[in-house]
């Protein structure tokens, strides 16, 4: 390999590339070409860095200097100044907002400080389409040892001496999942990744693949070893197009290099990996679904047992795990399961990927130990809630977790504590939530999204979560009446006994923690008809601040019902009459003019 | 309509006419035609043995199938939960409202067709709007108005 003596590493993340990330790489050559450094730089395009909120984003290495936000006009200073001269460029660094001066260094950004990296170590510093730079980063050494000195039983105790639990959510032990499908009777069986990263608010599977696919196709040989199987499927959503991308691409480099197919590092051992692409359904996250799904069916769940490791697909033993299970399965193998089982807390092992999004100032995407508490989450890593408004809660495990509040922000973060606050682990989205949004409303949207991926086997759950939106509906629209937050909760326990798979099992869960946290809001708009965040449409009037407004005009151009009245350069009002309340005064007054009550 | 039976083996014969492949194949298909007719339903029930009540089951089942037309480009907003508390129903309802469409439905014209999606994944740069797979970040209102307004012209 040529060295070189920077590596200008762009963030290719989805986020990044949709800020125009190619872009920057481009101009990036450009400018290195005009000043003749093609031979010193080279610009590697990675996967997701994590720190979406600042992107698009580029590290330069070998001396970790953080720029963000670029735009292609800032490239060719940027060039000069840094490549060239060798002077750092401070505008274009990043800044916290309570501190006047840039931090330089990734590494002494509180965003990235207190991370740990296990399943994301090569995040950022390799390009995921080149199997080689995988390589170098100590990549299909795991597999290496595992196939030449580990017996299939020594790799399944390493496993369990691990203690890694499943990353999708319920969070079982990985090494007996194995175990119990190696036991299971029948020459032929299968191994599946499960990619359908369903929950609304999170991409941790899609930047894992995105930033590494290789990790997680290692991981997968070397369960399939371990359980014994020479098939294996990838079930990926098809939102997902970029990571689809990858993952092809990875899978092709591993059978050119020898890595998939027959007799696996010249051993007696064969494998290889099939993608199924999803087609656009919820419940195919759902592991019985989502057989069905690669079969070729459409993808209702089945009673459980039979599970997966007795029968799975086309009735073989069949051992799921998620994306980010599988990625963690290569250090493991290289460090040993005491390296591994000393980080977290007693009944969680290891790290877990989170996303955080929402009303968060450092969205993104952050790897941390198990035990870590929710406000270093959310201070020391999220940088806090935009606009000096007030954290009010977070929203954890998707459609299936529920709404933590403010006070119990010194929650240790691992698969018990959550279940205790009636939460959960999930597949690790965390949405916050500050004063300006509504409870009742997160729980409407997280009852919808369940209506509508509902796959309408089970009564409890297609019928019964529609009441359930019914209910918060006219809540929200101020109807609601005395006894329907009691109607709420029955419903919820209903649905939660009578259904059969986890959709339907924990579909109430967002709406049982809001009422136990924040009854108080379900109270105002049951009884004082009052949204206290202001949002529930019916409950809310906009207004023209007198005072405030100029008559520049522009809520009246854009007001899409004319209910905005005035001459210009005079104070406009709002006809409420005519009113439909979509907001786009608000967003678009210049002068803060336009007021919510 | 007329469909050219061609296209539709050429699909089959690309997945080996695998029974299994059922749903690869009606992506396949989609991604060539835009959306499913009945014809082609029937021909791949016919070639693969399955019954068309099964095929049409899971066309019906999974979000990403259309059995009607779609238009020339497809306007999707993400109403994951992040797009969702920074506003993103307000957009949908203003695309909406412009296009004179509800979500699932394609304008008169065949030009627009829009749709919403559960997540897409980039949260960070919600609310989100895509257009004929191209990513539009930190959407408003506002801004989805000129991008549709941006869309329209170019194909005039």
């Amino acid at each position: 390999m040529k060295e070189f003596r920077t590596h200008l590493m762009v963030c290719g993340g989805t986020g990044c590339v949709s800020n125009n990330a190619f872009k920057i790489k481009e101009a990036l050559e450009r400018e290195i070409k005009k000043l003749d450094l093609e031979d010193e730089v080279l610009v590697v395009m990675t996967g997701c860095n994590g720190f979406c909120a600042q992107g698009p984003i580029m590290v330069v290495q070998p001396d970790g200097v953080f720029y963000q936000m670029l735009t292609e006009k800032d490239i060719p200073h940027l060039v000069e100044e840094h490549l060239l001269k060798g002077r750092p460029v401070k505008k274009l660094m990043y800044t916290p907002s309570e501190k006047k001066k840039p931090i330089p260094k990734m590494s002494d950004i509180g965003f990235f400080s207190k991370q740990r990296l296990i399943a994301l170590r090569n995040r950022g510093l390799v390009d995921p389409e080149k199997i080689d730079e995988y390589i170098a980063r100590e990549g299909y050494k795991a597999l290496a040892k595992a196939l030449t000195l580990m017996s299939p039983e020594e790799i399944i105790k390493e496993i369990k001496d691990s203690g890694l639990r499943g990353r999708g959510g319920a969070g079982f032990p990985t090494g007996r999942k194995w175990e119990l499908a190696r036991n299971a009777p029948g020459e032929q069986k299968y191994i599946v990744c499960n990619a359908d990263e369903g929950d609304p608010g999170a991409f941790m599977d899609r930047s894992v693949i995105e930033a590494d696919p290789h990790s997680v196709l290692e991981g997968m040989i070397i369960g399939a070893r371990a359980i014994g199987t020479f098939h294996g499927f990838i079930y990926i959503r098809n939102e997902y197009p970029l990571a689809l991308e990858r993952l092809i691409k990875a899978i092709e480099q591993a059978r050119e290099y020898g890595l998939l197919g027959e007799k696996i590092f010249g051993s007696d051992f064969d494998f290889d990996i099939t993608v199924h692409r999803g087609a656009g359904a919820f419940v195919c996250g759902e592991e019985t679904a989502l057989m069905a799904c690669i079969e070729g069916r459409v993808g209702r769940p089945r009673p459980r047992p039979p599970y997966p490791a007795e029968k799975g697909l086309w009735g073989k033993p069949t051992n799921i795990n998620n994306v980010e299970t599988w990625a963690n399965i290569p250090l493991i193998i290289l460090r040993g399961s005491k390296w591994f089982s000393e980080i977290g807390t007693q009944t969680s092992k290891g790290t877990k990927v989170f996303s955080l999004v929402g009303k968060i100032n450092n969205t993104g995407l952050l790897e941390v130990p198990m035990g870590i508490t929710l406000r270093e989450i959310i201070y020391d890593i999220g940088g806090g809630i935009p606009g000096g408004k007030r954290f009010k809660a977070v929203q954890t495990g998707g459609p299936s977790g529920g709404c933590i509040p403010a006070e119990l922000i010194d929650l240790h973060v691992d698969y018990e504590e959550l279940t205790k606050v009636g939460s959960m682990m999930g597949s690790g989205g965390m949405v916050v939530m500050d004063e300006t949004t509504c409870m009742v409303d997160v729980a409407k949207y997280f009852i919808t999204f369940c209506m509508d991926e509902s796959c309408g086997q089970c009564t409890p759950c297609r019928e019964g979560i529609e009441r359930m939106l019914d209910i918060l509906t006219e809540i929200c629209e101020g109807k609601g009446k005395e006894g329907d937050i009691e109607l709420l909760e029955e419903l919820a326990y209903a649905i939660v006994d009578g259904s059969l798979c986890g959709l339907g099992g924990t579909a109430s869960n967002p709406v049982l923690t809001t009422i136990r946290y924040f009854r108080d809001e379900y109270e105002a708009h049951i009884k004082e008809k009052r949204c206290p965040a202001h949002v529930c449409k019916a409950l809310i009037q906009y207004f023209i601040d007198e005072e405030k407004c100029n008559g520049c005009g522009l809520c009246l151009k854009q007001c899409p019902v004319d209910a905005v009245i005035g001459e210009l350069k005079e104070p406009h009002s709002i006809d409420q009459a005519k009113c439909s309340k979509c907001g786009i005064c608000y967003e678009s007054c210049k002068f803060e003019a336009v007021r919510v009550e | 309509m007329e469909i050219d039976p061609k296209k539709i083996d050429y699909v089959l014969m690309k997945n080996r006419r695998d029974r299994n492949a059922l749903i690869p194949i009606l992506q396949d298909i989609q991604a060539e035609l835009n959306w499913l007719p009945e014809e082609a339903l029937e021909i791949v029930a016919l070639e693969l043995g399955i019954p068309l009540i099964d095929v049409y089951g899971v066309t019906t089942f999974y979000r990403t199938f259309s059995l009607k037309p779609r238009g020339k480009h497809i306007v999707t907003v993400c109403l994951g939960t992040a797009c969702h508390v920074r506003g993103g129903q307000r957009i949908t309802e203003t695309i909406s409202r412009e296009l004179k469409i509800n979500s699932g439905e394609t304008t008169k014209d065949l030009k627009f067709t829009l749709e919403t999606v559960n997540c897409l994944g980039c949260c960070a740069i919600g609310p989100i709007v895509v257009v004929d797979g191209e990513y539009y970040g930190g959407m408003t209102s506002q801004k989805a108005l000129a991008l549709l307004k941006r869309t329209g012209r170019e194909e005039a």
